[in-house]
């Protein structure tokens, strides 16, 4: 499956760098609120969300999803 | 010409079949990303072709009101996702009419077997115009047809969700030609205009804006009926 968030070389792209971002500044969001925060369409949301988690970059905790070390490291955060 | 594998179709109250698909919006996964909300997915022959460009074009004035039924729309077709998302930039140069919702790029056709959008006696290599209706349970609602040269009635279609969701909210079904407001779906006179069937070569191409058709561009012409 071609990725859209995250790059071959595993690096995120400059949108999920933002999106990273947010939910560093907003510590921790579900994918509705991030879809409500962005104005995208939730099913991509949650695509990006997801492609973001399995790449290592976030974890998710009751259906909310918050940055890990490895996200951290590459916000310099 | 290969060979269509004909799979059994997906019928009424069948869930429906998962998939993961990249599309003009990135990669996604059936019914997961969909959660909670209800899907039209609509297949459609190829891009850069006219009957399919006016129901693209449907389908994005009325996106806001399916969008208010909690409706995500999602096109697909055997084409590449650079050959959809050049189609929609067309569309949008053209018209002035963003496409806001993904479309398939289902290049091997593996989605369109899994709904039995593929109707070899139509065509071996195109998807038929087909019509998913899921609810939010990821369960088939509703389906529907139609051939090549036919384009859809897009306001049918949302007043089929109306239907739907009516008839789940209140425990009732709604009698033919039944809408959920008085309102009128009027038609004008663009409705009543055909398709002149699109040039095969490059010189019938550009012979198309000298006659007396109604371009869009060199796919999209249309004409009244004498």
């Amino acid at each position: 499956m071609k990725q859209g968030c995250v790059s071959p070389d595993g690096k995120p792209s400059e949108r999920a760098m933002k999106l990273l971002q947010l939910i560093h500044e907003k510590k921790g969001l579900t994918p509705e609120e991030v879809a409500s925060l962005t104005g995208r369409p939730l099913f991509q949301v949650r695509s990006s969300l997801r492609e973001l988690y399995e790449a290592g970059f976030l974890e998710e905790k009751e259906g909310k999803y918050f940055l890990t070390e490895k996200a951290q490291e590459f916000l310099k955060v | 010409m290969e060979e269509v594998k004909v799979v059994s179709m997906p019928r009424i109250g069948d869930p429906a079949p998962s998939f993961q698909a990249m599309t003009t919006m990135g990669p996604i996964k059936f019914p997961d990303d969909f959660k909670g909300q209800w899907v039209v997915l609509f297949s459609h022959p190829a891009d850069f072709t006219p009957v399919c460009s006016t129901e693209f074009l449907g389908f994005a004035k009325l996106n806001q009101e399916f969008q208010k039924r909690n409706v995500q729309l999602v096109g697909l077709s055997v084409d590449s996702v650079f050959s959809h998302i050049a189609w929609a930039m067309n569309l949008k140069e053209k018209t002035g009419i963003e496409i806001p919702f993904p479309i398939i790029a289902d290049s091997d056709g593996k989605v369109a077997s899994l709904f039995g959008m593929l109707h070899p006696g139509e065509s071996s290599t195109f998807t038929v115009r087909a019509v998913f209706v899921i609810d939010p349970n990821a369960r088939i609602r509703a389906i529907i047809y139609y051939p090549l040269s036919a384009g859809r009635n897009i306001r049918e279609i949302l007043r089929l969700v109306d239907a739907l969701q009516t008839a789940d909210k209140y425990s009732v079904a709604t009698p033919a030609d039944w809408v959920p407001t008085p309102q009128t779906w009027e038609f004008s006179e663009e409705n009543t205009k055909v398709i002149v069937p699109p040039p095969t070569t490059y010189e019938e191409a550009m012979e198309r804006f000298k006659a007396n058709y109604e371009c869009i561009d060199w796919y999209l012409c249309k004409k009244k009926l004498s």
